[in-house]
């Protein structure tokens, strides 16, 4: 609350100094300018200047100071870093006054902050990406302290049960001791991306093919919208759908032909992912089917070859770089895919090729670590980040891949118009 | 001497049926997609649509002292069972708020039991037989009947599924998104107009582009990862809260207005800078006063399809922890709170069955909002799209 | 001066009417290959092609020339059925071949392109190896049946296109990886593997060098032996080089369709004679 207090006065003395600066600033540069002396720029970009001159240190200052409150753990009295602040703002406030002199360029001065400040902003995707990478690799490495990383990748047991225990320091009271063997997860994760592909690159493929070949104009101004409203439902909703709706139904239809499916089968969610990765494919090749240049369709036509040959031999060859690359996008998603599987898939780990059985997947388990009371310091919460290291590094190289396919594929068609 | 057109057309035959399967097959695929959208749709409505309407009975209500301390006794006994257990509690609050009330017995409009509201629609309902007929006795008399459910609009989460609302999970999705969209719409934007119009073509600048692409196609879950590490861990922003709900999906979005800014950039045509570098403008007057006015339509409509994925976005803010049981709206975006997605998950892992409406209403509403901020995007992309 | 051309435009006009040449090439094949009676075209609301009748006779290099936007192309395009692809484009008159009316509804426009090929201005190899870009087509028409043949098939027309002794060595490669005029070559070897009666080109050498260029038009010298060519070009030189018989078409009329030398030398419209001395173009 304290803190609060501070922070308001704060803000509200450096923004009184900001506007001391502003209109001292100006008045100096209309006075020297009213004297008949020539300026480099406008009283208004002095004004501004000086502004800058004052907060700017100010708030750097500040910011350095917290961070390395936070970083380096060290206490510095809020107080006395506010009030060091302040004391830099107005230091800050003579001397940009101070500067303001018709031989100083005030306006490639605001010009050059101004750069820095967006460049800035440019970097804060990049310390995402580091941001996502350290803090996954940082308790990872924690989990594989307690747990082999040979176990982890080809162990076919999963078991966090016991590993609270062993937080405790009561390893031996367990009867049994807790397993991260992830195997059965990523098989888990296989099979259900594999169903969802084989939903989704048919039909996806092929709507793409009829709204860029076949489909007449209205028709593709209308379905375009209906296919990205697919795209553009939550996946909770979809994971609702998989759970109640279509997981139900596969149950009925299996027992009807007297085979036993599980409620949480990796059937019904595979196959909501499919239909929920259908726009995706579909709009991406689309987009590369019309890339292929009308000059191949036109020479494979003037050679006697019907639309459908055309299509099958020229067109979606010509494409294939492309529709690969959005395929290759298209499995980066489903792995990451959580809210589906996390509502519709099980949640035991099951070592199966039956898809009508229930399994787990990489993210429920994450989810499932991460959801319980346990400890943050304990082996299952640790495992999520483990499970989360390898999914980071499985899409990144998929996404990576498909990137470089796409571009080559963008030049290819760039060199070949001569 | 080549073949004549018969002989030709006689050969074509079989390719020509072949071209028209690919056609019909292409079709058909299509078809099946809208077909998967107009299965979902109708199970959605066929769902959900019950759950903004809810049982009430017409009870007569005692205001006594004795019903202060002891709500059960405020109404018969006859009826006692299938009164809202819910409502009933909060009976003494309304007297201590309303204290004319003491000593009153009035008609009214009560709450039914969650149980009694399914046995209404027909549902599976735990009433014996006994209650149902009760219940149909009531609703012989008009004294029992479905009315527009307004609980559902203007309440928090409960465990009894008749007093269960979406108001505190909405609220927390504004907040969040507030949040979201403070952070992301200016380092977004200001990112896009580095990258477009001041960056050098350097290998930093690359590495930034192909970083971007990147995030862009990262799984959400592993937003929450970093949400939880560094936000929660390291900087200690309250769990729970839209705070950190909001800048975990900030960076989410992140992308997405980079990308649609810079694209709405581009569209500006060279010839409108060029025009004003001639007139003496700096590349930051440029920018500021020529370049993005122009563009603002579409970095509105990148933004507002962003703040949708955003919003409809639920992985990672389980994993920071916003899928808690909020029943009141929250105060701060530092106190826990809930979304309505992580809203309609809670609910859909419920047991009662009645809950299984709810989480199909709470669908239909937050995918009317969805559909209504799309269809906004696209209106204002319609209007102000210009062909330079 | 004056009265001299309008006497002679009124001579044009009266035999451009039934479609035959003003005057006759004397060394040209004179069979009949395709003959076009009034035919109208609209693009939409715009008609792009005039009451066109012209007669092309087999085994010939016939040049449309005319300022560009005049419709050649769009004419060139009604003889094979591509302007089927474009959306909003009304056909009326005839079109006739080998008896049969091209526009008819029983007309397989498949049929008539294996018969009618096509090369175009820029060149459009398929993304498939030499080899394929070539060898398609005419297995998929069922024109060869084993490989042998095949490879036969491939290196005839590969020969014939002149391109055989450059590409032998490389049959395998892409063929987008071969040089602009080399490319056009290899289309011009893919339209002759499928052997159709007709070969019509869209300003082949648009896009070519000087020195391809040349390759090309002795090319087409050599193939109006085994084709009936008709070539549309902006270039008059090219016209003038290559063609037995010259179409001069303008704002959507056929002006005059004449014997090459004569329409060079002495052409019988004020139009066309005004384009050909360099008025307007």
């Amino acid at each position: 609350m304290q803190t609060n207090q501070l922070l308001l006065l704060f803000s509200g003395v450096l923004l009184l100094l900001g506007l001391i600066a502003f209109f001292l600033g100006r008045a100096k540069a209309a006075r020297t300018r009213a004297a008949g002396t020539a300026m480099y720029a406008q009283p208004d970009q002095y004004a501004w200047f000086t502004v800058l001159a004052t907060a700017g240190p100010a708030v750097a200052v500040g910011a350095l100071g917290a961070f390395v409150m936070l970083l380096l753990g060290a206490e510095i009295p809020t107080l006395y870093l506010l009030a060091g602040s302040l004391v830099v703002a107005a230091v800050g406030l003579v001397v940009g006054v101070n500067q303001v002199r018709p031989d100083f360029h005030a306006r490639q001065a605001i010009e050059r902050v101004i750069r820095f400040i967006l460049a800035g902003a440019a970097l804060i995707s990049i310390f995402t990406t580091f941001g996502i990478l350290f803090s996954i690799v940082s308790e990872a490495v924690r989990f594989f302290q307690m747990h082999s990383f040979w176990g982890f990748i080809t162990g076919t047991t999963w078991n966090p049960g016991a590993s609270f225990l062993e937080a405790a320091g009561r390893a031996g009271d367990a009867a049994s001791t807790a397993q991260f063997g992830s195997v059965p997860l990523f098989a888990g994760t296989f099979m259900i991306t594999l169903i969802a592909m084989l939903v989704a690159i048919p039909v996806g493929l092929m709507s793409a093919i009829y709204m860029s070949e076949f489909a007449p104009a209205n028709v593709r101004t209308l379905a375009k919208p209906v296919l990205e409203v697919l795209a553009g439902i939550p996946t909770v909703v979809y994971g609702f759908f998989a759970a109640i709706t279509v997981a139900p139904v596969i149950v009925t239809v299996a027992g009807a032909v007297g085979l036993e499916a599980s409620f949480n089968n990796a059937l019904a969610p595979g196959i909501v992912m499919g239909i929920m990765i259908i726009p995706f494919i579909s709009s991406l090749s689309d987009d590369v089917i019309n890339a292929v240049p009308d000059s191949m369709r036109q020479g494979a036509l003037a050679l006697g070859m019907t639309k459908g040959e055309t299509i099958k031999h020229v067109v979606v060859p010509a494409a294939l770089p492309g529709i690969i690359s959005a395929s290759l996008l298209a499995v980066s998603r489903a792995l990451g895919e959580t809210m589906i599987v996390v509502m519709a898939a099980g949640m035991r780990p099951n070592l199966t090729a039956n898809p009508l059985e229930d399994m787990t997947t990489v993210t429920v388990r994450i989810v499932a670590a991460l959801t319980g009371d346990q400890e943050f310091e304990s082996a299952e919460t640790l495992s999520a980040f483990a499970l989360g290291l390898v999914l980071f590094a499985v899409t990144l190289t998929l996404n990576l891949v498909s990137v470089i396919m796409i571009r080559r594929f963008r030049e290819k068609y760039r060199t070949n118009n001569l | 001497m080549s073949q004549s057109f018969d002989e030709i057309s006689a050969q074509l035959k079989r390719r020509h049926r072949k071209s028209a399967r690919l056609k019909w097959l292409s079709m058909g695929a299509l078809g099946l997609a809208g077909l998967f959208l107009v299965i979902f749709f109708a199970d959605m409505l066929g769902k959900g649509l019950p759950a903004f309407q809810q049982a009430q009975i017409r009870v007569e209500v005692t205001y006594s002292e004795q019903s202060q301390q002891l709500p059960l006794a405020a109404v018969n006994e006859d009826v006692r069972e299938l009164v809202s257990r819910g409502w009933l509690r909060t009976l003494p609050m309304m007297m201590r708020d309303n204290p004319e009330l003491l000593g009153s017995t009035r008609q009214e409009w009560v709450l039914a039991d969650g149980q009694v509201d399914q046995y209404l629609k027909g549902h599976y309902t735990r009433l014996n037989d006994r209650q149902q007929a009760a219940v149909d006795a009531l609703v012989e008399e008009g004294r029992a009947e479905l009315k527009f459910n307004t609980t559902f609009f203007t309440r928090g989460d409960s465990k009894m599924p008749e007093l269960a609302g979406i108001m505190s999970a909405a609220m927390g999705t504004v907040m969040t998104l507030l949040v979201t969209l403070a952070v992301s719409f200016p380092i977004g934007v200001m990112t896009a107009v580095y990258l477009e119009e001041f960056a050098p073509d350097n290998r930093l600048t690359q590495i930034i582009e192909i970083n971007i692409n990147n995030l862009a196609a990262i799984p959400s879950i592993l937003f929450g990862l970093l949400g939880l590490a560094i936000f929660i861990s390291f900087f200690g922003v309250p769990r729970s809260s839209p705070l950190v709900g909001g800048l975990t999906l900030a960076l989410m979005t992140l992308p997405v207005i980079i990308i649609s800014t810079r694209t709405a950039l581009r569209s500006v045509p060279d010839s409108i800078r060029h025009a004003a570098f001639g007139v003496g403008c700096s590349r930051w007057q440029v920018v500021r006063d020529h370049v993005l006015p122009l563009a603002l339509p579409g970095i509105m409509t990148g933004s507002i399809i962003g703040l949708a994925q955003a919003m409809g976005e639920t992985a990672p803010l389980i994993i920071v922890g916003m899928v808690a049981f909020i029943p009141d709206i929250s105060a701060s975006v530092t106190d826990a709170a809930t979304v309505l997605p992580a809203q309609i998950f809670t609910w859909a892992g419920e047991p009662d069955r009645a809950f299984v409406e709810k989480t199909a209403g709470g669908i239909l509403v937050l995918l009317s909002v969805l559909i209504a901020m799309n269809a906004t995007a696209v209106v204002l992309r319609k209007k102000f799209e210009r062909r330079w | 001066m004056n009265m001299q051309i309008a006497e002679r435009e009124s001579v044009a006009m009266s035999s451009q009417s039934a479609g035959q040449p003003v005057v006759r090439n004397d060394e040209a094949n004179h069979d009949l290959s395709i003959r076009v009676r009034d035919l109208n075209l609209w693009y939409g609301q715009t008609q792009a092609l005039k009451n066109i009748s012209i007669d092309i006779f087999q085994k010939n290099v016939t040049a449309l020339i005319g300022p560009s936007g005049c419709g050649k192309s769009t004419f060139l395009r009604c003889l094979n059925r591509m302007n089927d692809l474009i959306r909003g484009v009304r056909i009326e008159g005839l079109v006739e071949m080998d008896g049969r009316d091209v526009n008819e509804s029983r007309m397989d426009e498949v049929a008539l392109r294996r018969r009618v090929g096509m090369v175009f201005q820029k060149p459009n190899p398929f993304p498939k190896s030499i080899y394929e870009n070539v060898a398609y087509a005419p297995r998929m028409h069922d024109l060869v049946s084993r490989k042998a043949e095949q490879d036969e098939l491939v290196e005839k027309a590969l020969r014939d296109a002149g391109l055989w002794n450059e590409v032998k060595d490389k049959l395998h490669q892409p063929g987008t990886s071969l040089s602009g005029g080399q490319q056009q070559r290899l289309c011009i070897a893919r339209a002759i593997a499928v052997q159709p009666d007709v070969i019509l080109m869209d300003e082949p050498t648009s896009a070519l060098d000087p020195i391809s260029t040349a390759t090309i038009e002795d090319l087409m010298d050599k193939l109006k032996k085994q084709f009936t060519i008709i070539t549309v070009t902006h270039n008059m030189q090219q016209a003038a080089r290559v063609a037995d018989y010259t179409a001069f078409f303008h704002l959507g009329e056929l002006i005059e369709y004449n014997d090459t030398k004569t329409m060079f030398s002495n052409p019988h419209t004020k139009k066309a004679e005004d384009y050909i001395t360099g008025r307007y173009g």
